[in-house]
């Protein structure tokens, strides 16, 4: 009876792990369904290349809003990247136990607050912020609800996945090294420059790029302060329309209107294709980053 | 040229310092501020009452039904992502070869899957409710809203799992206890305090986010009375309090953000005390 039990529970659980797989699998395959209606009247370059978006007239350009995506994104990265490393590098490196005890328990909060609360934090500072303060500085009128705005928001937000992610690839090289180093005369920061950044730079690379998957991805923060405005952003201080927004703000009337579901998929397709070849670089990388540590 | 190197040392370590300062800035300024803005129309009337008629222009009542909705669906969505992910964390470590290309694929898929941004989760759980026939709902947000939690909670799980010795597993099989029994009585229960933080941790992103839930839990003014029924969540009811054009609603937005904070606050203070207070039973 209990060897019974046991080999039932374990056919179960052999079902439930197929599960993971298949449902990366299964949403590829969904998405794909429905994103099929559009792919097979619309050329390529119509829905990739054109920036007009009249769903209306049956126009789907995508266009503007892999641009948005994109200039958010590279925003985000330039602000969030260089000030993780050195937190990171700082908290593994040089900070006081004291220091670090505290940092820590913030950055996890920092990645359990909702992204609508980042949100409504950006509407609440960041936007009239860059509005009133920033644009004028360079002599440009700007609403505040901006690339830029979109930027700083989620800049804030993948800094825990980078520090994160770098932390504990900064604790996978081994101390000798770094005692070697230093007893050859070098500075902390020469050590950190030449001994551990080098050791560690593709679980770095992976980081940065699982921040950057993050980033793509990122929906409700970066919908409340880019303006959302389908045209071809020109520079940092104008509106822009993120994919993951186009998405989030037409699920209600895009059942009436032909195509227009079909194109919304093929949004959301995207989406996880890119997302997906981000992840799988960065655990390429990891994979790489471990094996060099052992 | 000791000079030159000493100087760089200096530079970058004030750059380290400042943006860590920066970073716990960031979390202080976002408390701070939503906390500052929200406290005038912060009312007890909030979280105790539903939304009167044309409470989105301005009338009176509170925000209950989405802080309802929300505890709903991310308490279902937490208790399914929990039943499906505990017996694949078991398998993975107790059943499974730790170097199978079978246990390697999942963890990998698993991985994949946290890194899927949830407005695509969103767009998929609205595949799956067409697919199925269903209106938007409680149920379809559920659903949607176990896949994103699935992977979340099942990573946080096999970390700790993973590093229960294998010493302990040893011995309660060499009492004579199957794979089934080491799992539940044994492992289980020296990870209990771990389990509960990767429920905790799934809960609190259940609960935040909104996202996925925009396509497939609807959003109404009442709180459900069934699964079928449409139920509103708190992230959406900040973003359309938001999005109105009034100062008195968006102030309410203000002060609804201050309640999820609060939430996601206490949450993870919960889950801090947890571990604390389980980690005496466990063995070392």
């Amino acid at each position: 009876m209990r060897l019974f039990k046991d080999y039932i529970a374990r056919k179960v659980m052999v079902f439930l792990t197929v599960m993971p797989g298949l449902l990366v699998f299964l949403m590829f395959v969904g998405l794909f369904q429905k994103s099929k209606a559009i792919l097979a009247v619309k050329s390529f370059s119509e829905l990739f290349l054109h920036s007009s978006w009249h769903p209306f007239s049956g126009e789907f350009g995508l266009l503007p809003f892999l641009m948005g995506t994109l200039w958010v994104t590279m925003v985000a990265m330039v602000l969030a990247v260089p000030i993780s490393l050195l937190t990171a590098i700082y908290l593994s490196e040089y900070a006081p136990k004291l220091v670090r005890e505290f940092t820590k328990p913030i950055v996890d909060l920092l990645a359990g607050i909702p992204s609508v609360v980042y949100g409504v934090w950006g509407v609440l500072l960041i936007v009239p912020l860059i509005g009133r303060h920033v644009a004028p500085v360079f002599g440009i009128y700007s609403s505040g609800y901006c690339v830029l705005s979109g930027g700083v928001v989620l800049a804030v937000m993948i800094f825990p996945t980078i520090i994160h992610v770098s932390l504990e690839v900064f604790s996978s090289v081994e101390y000798g090294l770094r005692e070697t180093s230093l007893s050859l005369g070098a500075t902390k920061w020469e050590t950190v420059k030449h001994v551990v950044l080098r050791k560690g730079l593709q679980g770095i690379i992976a980081a940065v790029v699982l921040g950057l998957s993050r980033a793509f991805g990122e929906t409700m923060a970066v919908l409340m302060v880019v303006g959302n405005v389908p045209k071809l952003p020109k520079s940092i201080f104008d509106a822009a329309y993120p994919l993951p927004a186009l998405l989030a703000n037409n699920y209600g009337e895009m059942m009436s209107v032909p195509l227009y579901d079909s194109a919304l998929m093929l949004a959301a397709l995207i989406l996880l294709i890119v997302v997906l070849f981000f992840n799988i670089l960065a655990r390429f990388f990891l994979v790489r980053a471990e094996r060099k540590a052992e | 040229m000791t000079g030159r190197r000493k100087i760089e040392e200096n530079i970058f370590k004030t750059l380290m310092v400042v943006s860590t300062g920066v970073v716990i800035g960031c979390l202080l300024l976002i408390v701070g501020a939503i906390i500052v803005k929200s406290l005038p129309a912060l009312k007890l009337s909030m979280i105790t009452q539903t939304p009167k008629g044309g409470y989105y222009l301005g009338k009176e009542g509170g925000i209950l039904n989405a802080i309802i909705g929300s505890l709903y669906l991310a308490s279902g969505a937490t208790l399914l992502a929990l039943l499906l992910s505990l017996p694949i964390v078991l398998f993975l470590n107790l059943y499974a070869k730790k170097t199978s290309a079978f246990s390697t694929f999942t963890r990998f898929s698993l991985d994949v899957l946290w890194g899927i941004p949830s407005i695509v989760y969103g767009a998929f759980g609205f595949v799956i409710m067409v697919f199925l026939g269903l209106r938007a709902s409680l149920l379809a947000g559920i659903v949607t809203v176990t896949l994103l939690e699935l992977p979340i909670m099942a990573r946080a799980m096999d970390e700790v799992i993973r590093m229960v010795p294998g010493a302990l597993r040893d011995a309660s099989y060499s009492l004579g206890a199957t794979r089934l029994e080491t799992a539940l009585k044994v492992v289980v229960r020296q990870c209990l305090p771990g389990i509960l933080t990767a429920v905790l941790i799934a809960f609190g992103r259940g609960i935040g986010d909104a996202a996925s839930v925009i396509f497939t839990a609807g959003f109404s003014d009442r709180i459900p009375a069934s699964l079928l029924q449409p139920a509103a969540t708190l992230p959406l009811a900040i973003f359309f309090q938001l999005g109105t054009p009034f100062p008195e609603v968006q102030q309410r937005a203000y002060a609804s953000a201050a309640v999820l904070t609060g939430i996601i606050l206490l949450i993870s203070l919960a889950s801090r005390i947890l571990i604390k207070k389980y980690a005496r039973h466990t063995i070392r």
